[in-house]
């Protein structure tokens, strides 16, 4: 008996080619009204885009074990991760357009997707997801609950002290937290060996005494075997641990990244290691059909068609919402006024 | 790098680094540390070409540590040398907040003087193009607040250069504050204005020298940044109305040249300070209760121009709606007469 079933091989499948269709879908979007001279301002997605493509395994294999009340903190590479998680695809889409009935309502955009049905939330600052998520695990552990929380970071995240104080945080407490390191090798422009003085990051855990495990390739089923004991673990109560799984850049670390610093050799193996058509070759060896695959990426590709085109369909917000949503409560909180002691004659 | 003339006209990130890399070639104890500051020749080419010249060693590409980093700046400088490090966005200040509040910029004092921290601290603000709440403040007034740090925002090429000779050279530690939109970057194109002639020769300019950009008699614009060039549009506009406006532009927070300001308001009677930071506590607010002190009774108008009390939104219609425009600055100033 295989430890990732035939059927869970196909939800995985099924979110990896969702989310590489869409952020090839988005990429071409974005660049329209961006040509012929490159302006981050203009067209009908603004602002930065970081796309996700090569990572879509990391994802897919660690998240099909969560449940909706499971948290995930993701980064500022989010999309694959929020597809996984089962986040409002046409809501997220509306809020990268920065349409109204978006996400956020356009005041977010695409590094910073919220949605609580699901418990996902993403920061465009490195490493700063860690810490909420380690505020879950806590949270889990003090209500009892079989939660669990995972928080994604890059390789390049693993030098930053609000990762290593999360990893101890998560350790000495005991907390349901499993941390994944998506290495694509490169920090923006900084290949890992240059600023990290280790090759495999789970390393990183053998100094907070919690397990650590790395991935060597984004095969999704062994990152589904790895996460699977990584998240039974957490559920169970029996602590932390720390994973790495080796993804690839096939895109530029933002969109209009001229990435003259790669070397092409290094861009061509990332676009021949492809997680999806391993995938896809393993569906096959497992027995499912031409025609099934050939089902799922039709229905992947239509789903993110629908949702890109309802959110080009969405309003744009009006200005006024600007000023709305800093707050939840009144800004004098929860009482517009103070007890009048004497008229109830109370207290001294 | 030869130059045949002597005054040529650069974008401004060509000031800065033109500036950054003749302090380089004087002094061996400066150094510049960032992330992607070396091969990529930073985000937003406030590094292009460094590397190429002086190396790896002197032009470092750091892990995505502020904390370690900037504080290793200070402590590389508080033994005498002249580091020069990077904060990406000024945005990322929040995960090494430590080493700029508490040790850059306290250790000068807390030692009674007996320790310099000559480093400068580079940030790239502003926003404009999109880049939502994490990624688009300028947070002027949170490091103008605190005791103990030089701050600088250039608005043109001339005074980016002259301003990054002073600020290498003085022995107190500088946050320089280049605005994204003003550095001439291909991809971010900047407004008329902050490409200027810039003399091939070093020169400083002293920090609290604000510069009047346009000389009126009927309202004092003060501002900095990428606001200079927009309080300049708007008083175009203003001149046509029969309108004359004048353009003060800081060019330092700290300090801050209180005399030209109050001279001009002295003049004018009419004060609109514009600011593309928050409103509250800020550098609006700092400015009009400075004329306030200095001068009451020559402030006939106030009129304060900033980002009203809420983070920097994604959406294009949002982000224009709380980024002060040059038809904001207009109506501030039709409101002041």
């Amino acid at each position: 008996m295989p430890l990732v079933s035939e059927q869970t091989m196909e939800e995985m499948f099924e979110n990896m080619v969702t989310a590489r269709h869409y952020e090839e879908r988005l990429q071409e979007e974005y660049l329209e009204g961006k040509q012929p001279a490159f302006d981050i301002s203009a067209g009908p997605i603004p602002g930065e885009l970081h796309l996700a493509a090569g990572h879509e395994a990391a994802a897919a294999g660690v998240v099909q074990h969560l449940r909706d009340d499971d948290v995930v903190t993701a980064t500022h590479r989010p999309h694959h991760v929020a597809i996984a998680k089962g986040v409002d695809l046409e809501r997220m889409t509306a809020e990268i357009f920065g349409r109204e009935t978006g996400l956020g309502k356009g005041k977010g955009g695409h590094m910073h997707l919220f949605d609580p049905d699901v418990n996902f939330a993403c920061s465009g600052i490195i490493a700063e997801g860690c810490p909420p998520a380690v505020g879950a695990g806590l949270a889990a552990k003090k209500r009892n609950t079989d939660s669990v929380a995972v928080s994604f970071l890059g390789e390049g995240a693993i030098d930053q002290g609000a990762f290593l104080e999360s990893l101890n945080f998560a350790a000495v407490f005991d907390l349901p937290v499993v941390f994944v390191i998506e290495d694509n090798d490169w920090a923006i422009s900084m290949p890992k060996e240059r600023v990290t003085d280790v090759e495999n990051g789970s390393k990183r855990a053998d100094g907070f005494e919690m397990p650590g495990v790395r991935v060597d390739c984004d095969d999704a089923i062994e990152i589904a075997e790895v996460a699977g004991e990584a998240i039974g673990r957490a559920r169970d109560r029996n602590g932390p641990t720390l994973m790495e799984v080796q993804v690839h850049r096939r895109m530029g670390h933002f969109m209009g990244d001229p990435e003259t610093y790669r070397p092409e050799a290094d861009q061509e193996a990332a676009a021949d290691r492809d997680s999806i058509e391993r995938l896809e070759a393993d569906l096959r060896d497992a027995g499912v059909t031409d025609d099934r695959i050939e089902e799922i990426r039709t229905a992947a590709h239509d789903r993110v068609e629908e949702a890109i085109e309802w959110a080009k369909e969405q309003p744009q917000p009006e200005a006024d919402a600007a000023h709305e949503d800093v707050f939840v409560n009144p800004m004098n909180g929860v009482t517009d006024s103070e007890p009048d002691f004497e008229a109830i004659g109370g207290d001294d | 790098m030869a130059e045949s003339k002597s005054t040529r006209e650069l974008t401004m990130s060509r000031a800065m680094v033109s500036a950054i890399a003749h302090e380089m070639r004087e002094d061996s104890e400066v150094f510049y540390m960032g992330e992607d500051v070396a091969d990529y020749g930073g985000i937003f080419d406030s590094t292009q070409g460094l590397r190429e010249e002086f190396g790896y060693d002197r032009v470092m590409d750091v892990p995505i540590s502020e904390t370690a980093y900037l504080g290793a700046a200070v402590g590389a400088a508080q033994v005498g040398m002249r580091p020069i490090a990077e904060l990406m966005f000024v945005d990322f200040f929040g995960v090494a907040m430590d080493q700029i509040y508490n040790q850059m910029a306290k250790n000068t004092y807390m030692s009674g003087g007996n320790v310099s921290v000559p480093m400068v601290l580079t940030a790239a603000v502003g926003g404009t193009y999109n880049d939502a709440a994490q990624h688009s403040q300028t947070l002027y007034g949170t490091f103008a607040h605190v005791p103990g740090l030089k701050v600088v925002v250039p608005s043109t090429a001339y005074d980016a250069k002259g301003l990054m000779h002073n600020a290498i050279r003085d022995d107190d530690p500088v946050l320089y504050m280049f605005h994204k939109r003003l550095m001439g970057i291909g991809w971010m194109p900047a407004p008329e204005g902050p490409k200027t002639p810039v003399p091939e020769t070093e020169y400083t300019i002293p920090f609290g020298s604000a510069d009047v950009k346009r000389a009126g008699d009927d309202v004092t614009i003060v501002t900095l940044g990428l606001h200079v060039h927009r309080a300049l549009e708007a008083a175009e506009t203003l001149a046509d109305e029969g309108m004359s406006a004048e353009v003060i532009d800081l060019r330092s927070l700290v300090p801050l040249d209180t005399d030209t300001i109050v001279e001009s308001v002295e003049k004018t009677g009419s004060l609109v300070v514009v600011d593309e930071d928050y409103r509250s506590f800020g550098v609006t607010g700092e400015i009009v209760a400075t004329v306030a002190d200095e001068s009451l009774g020559a402030l006939e108008s106030v009129e304060r121009v900033a980002v009203p009390d809420v983070p920097i939104p994604y959406s294009r219609p949002l982000e224009d709606e709380v980024i002060p425009s040059t038809k904001d600055i207009v109506s501030a100033v039709q409101r002041t007469q």
